[in-house]
């Protein structure tokens, strides 16, 4: 692990996970570790086992073995909420947008969590609710203005196309400060300008605001260019770790995405 | 046309939050509440308000409860009616039973004790969802008639299963009898007038505060949990927590409505008015009016209350009143409302809320064509 070498502090370990569907083995015995600050790329082939993987990490899946050490706290098995509290972010391969509703209200349902007016509050209109309702709209106008998303900020989000759709999830989570950002697929199914687009965006987040990201893609191109760390899964197995030279240049990865012959 | 939007434009987020954005939707929302307050009540006759407003207040009220769980939570229910009935009882027992109770405190409770009522009968909802949901939650509408069955005390012993509400229920302002005399009024409590002004209050206090609700983030945890709720969860929204927090609202709403319709609407309280029947009614209300949309709420209630009764009459004014025979005055409307209904759920899913979205579009840019 060439990261651990340059004392980079770990951010969240991951140790023996097991997940398994009935008979079906999704995730076999994996262990990585995210570091504070990078750009960690889970690739590998179709049906590897990286999308269970997100879903153990935010706790959408519960592993049967294992532990994911988040921030020094070494949990079995995470809870979606407890996970969004303890600041992951995520981001789905098929988009998961609240589709009836508009992208400032999208990007808004992200900071729930910051929000501590209640039902009454926000019924009567008095107390937190409108203080808050303000000051957070003008953390997502911030986002909103990050992502170029001003002149659709009120449309219906169901009536946006895919590469936006894309960039309001991103917002979304965005919205909610994480400290990790899951991201699945965020650029797949979208044209060169939307990829270049995105990467950026990518890249500026983990930058700007210090966030580590971990995210799946297939683009090879994309993930070698912009990640800092490389996991390479097959089969629900990890078949390799390092920066994305070491993995290129390793003979069981070529082997899995270029096939072997026996 | 009549919408100028172009250069109403806001320079403040507590501008672009405002419950009604649009200036000229706002003078007409304050003239129709001047009308509602300050002229309906003089001008009206007791039929206006008993048969036609009133009602419409009422069940308006209760498309709204469940427009709450099942338009903005997306979770089906069809025991509005057994929510009314509890909100009703409740209500009757506090002003018939604790002497310093007023009609507003009363309204207050029963919308309470019908949402915890609606919590218990929402806990399903933590497990299945959809159709199955809408199943349990029909034990409500039985769960209701049993009960008042068994526990007449609820009734007063009335052994119809009809109570009557006698006027001093109606205690509606501090010192009542004083102010009564003072301006030479007649005391009679239940008169139409009193019931409307109540049921225009609460009405409109209960809207305004859902659309507070729906603009915060109260209703867009409920919207959450509607549109994707594993999403939901991964993003932090409790989701059910909030299915119960759309529960109790929704049936705080309907247990409102429950009691609004026995002192308001009918003057007696009878748990046979609030059968399986009811409940269908206000779902239809809500389905052709627009899931998840106040003014949905409103337009559905006025429709499939009020086209019946237009149908009738224009039968009478057609045909003559009363050459025709009334069964088939009757039995014509039911088709022709049955048939309207099918058409507009063809061509406008959205129900009415969709339908008006749709004209407002056209009118903003008349004479061109989209």
């Amino acid at each position: 692990m060439s990261n651990g070498a340059n004392g980079k502090e770990p951010h969240m370990i991951i140790e023996n996970i097991d997940l398994a569907f009935g008979g079906t083995k999704a995730i076999t015995d994996i262990s990585f570790t995210v570091y504070k600050g990078e750009i960690c790329a889970v690739i590998g082939p179709n049906g590897a086992g990286k999308s269970s993987m997100l879903n153990v990490i935010n706790g959408v899946y519960i592993p049967q073995k294992g532990s994911i050490t988040f921030e020094g706290k070494k949990f079995s098995k995470m809870k979606p909420h407890s996970a969004a509290v303890m600041g992951i972010g995520r981001t789905f391969q098929n988009i998961a947008l609240f589709s009836g509703m508009s992208v400032v209200e999208n990007i808004m349902t992200g900071r729930n969590l910051m929000m501590k007016s209640t039902w009454i509050e926000n019924a009567l209109g008095i107390g937190r609710c409108k203080r808050e309702e303000i000051e957070h709209r003008e953390a997502c106008e911030e986002i909103i203005e990050f992502l170029g998303l001003q002149s659709i900020r009120k449309t219906q989000v169901s009536a946006l196309s895919y590469g936006l759709q894309k960039r309001v999830e991103l917002g979304r989570a965005l919205a909610a400060e994480p400290k990790m950002l899951l991201l699945d697929e965020p650029i797949a199914g979208m044209n060169i300008d939307e990829k270049l687009d995105m990467a950026c965006f990518i890249q500026e987040v983990n930058y700007n605001r210090g966030t580590t990201i971990v995210l799946i893609e297939h683009d090879m191109g994309v993930v070698m260019d912009i990640s800092d760390h490389v996991v390479v899964m097959d089969y629900g197995a990890k078949i390799g770790d390092g920066t994305p030279e070491e993995v290129k240049n390793d003979q069981k990865v070529i082997d899995a995405y270029l096939g072997v012959s026996h | 046309m009549y919408y100028r939007e172009t250069g109403q434009n806001v320079s403040s987020y507590a501008e672009d939050r405002r419950m009604v954005p649009v200036r000229e939707d706002r003078w007409i929302m304050w003239t129709f509440l001047a009308i509602m307050f300050f002229v309906v009540p003089f001008w009206a006759n007791d039929y206006w308000l008993s048969a036609i407003l009133i009602p419409i207040m009422v069940l308006s009220i209760a498309t709204l409860g469940l427009n709450i769980a099942t338009g903005y939570t997306g979770q089906l229910s069809l025991g509005s009616a057994g929510f009314m009935c509890f909100g009703a009882f409740t209500a009757f027992n506090l002003l018939f039973r604790v002497e310093w109770m007023n009609i507003w405190l009363a309204f207050l409770c029963a919308g309470i004790v019908a949402g915890l009522v609606g919590i218990i009968f929402g806990l399903p909802s933590l497990r299945i969802k959809g159709f199955y949901l809408l199943v349990s939650t029909l034990c409500a509408q039985f769960f209701a008639e049993w009960f008042f069955n068994a526990y007449p005390w609820f009734l007063n012993y009335t052994s119809s299963g009809v109570v009557a509400l006698p006027p001093f229920h109606y205690r509606f302002l501090p010192f009542q009898d004083q102010i009564f005399d003072f301006f030479g009024l007649e005391k009679d409590y239940n008169a139409y007038v009193w019931r409307y002004l109540i049921a225009l209050i609460v009405t409109v206090l209960l809207t305004v505060a859902c659309k507070n609700m729906i603009r915060s983030s109260t209703g867009r945890n409920w919207m959450a949990v509607r549109d994707m709720d594993i999403a939901a969860n991964v993003i932090g929204i409790p989701v059910g927590k909030t299915k119960l927090n759309a529960f109790f609202v929704s049936c705080f709403y309907t247990g409102i409505a429950g009691a609004m319709y026995s002192y308001c609407y009918i003057g007696n309280v009878d748990f046979m008015i609030y059968n399986l029947r009811r409940s269908f009614l206000i779902m239809f209300m809500l389905i052709l009016g627009g899931l998840g949309s106040i003014l949905g709420s409103f337009l559905g209630a006025i429709f499939v209350y009020c086209w019946p009764i237009l149908v009738t009459r224009f039968g009478d004014a057609v045909f003559g009143g009363g050459t025709l025979d009334t069964a088939f005055v009757e039995n014509n409307s039911k088709i022709i409302v049955g048939t309207i209904i099918v058409l507009l759920l063809i061509y406008e899913p959205m129900g009415f809320a969709g339908l008006w979205n749709t004209i407002k579009h056209r009118l903003r840019i008349w004479p061109f064509r989209t």
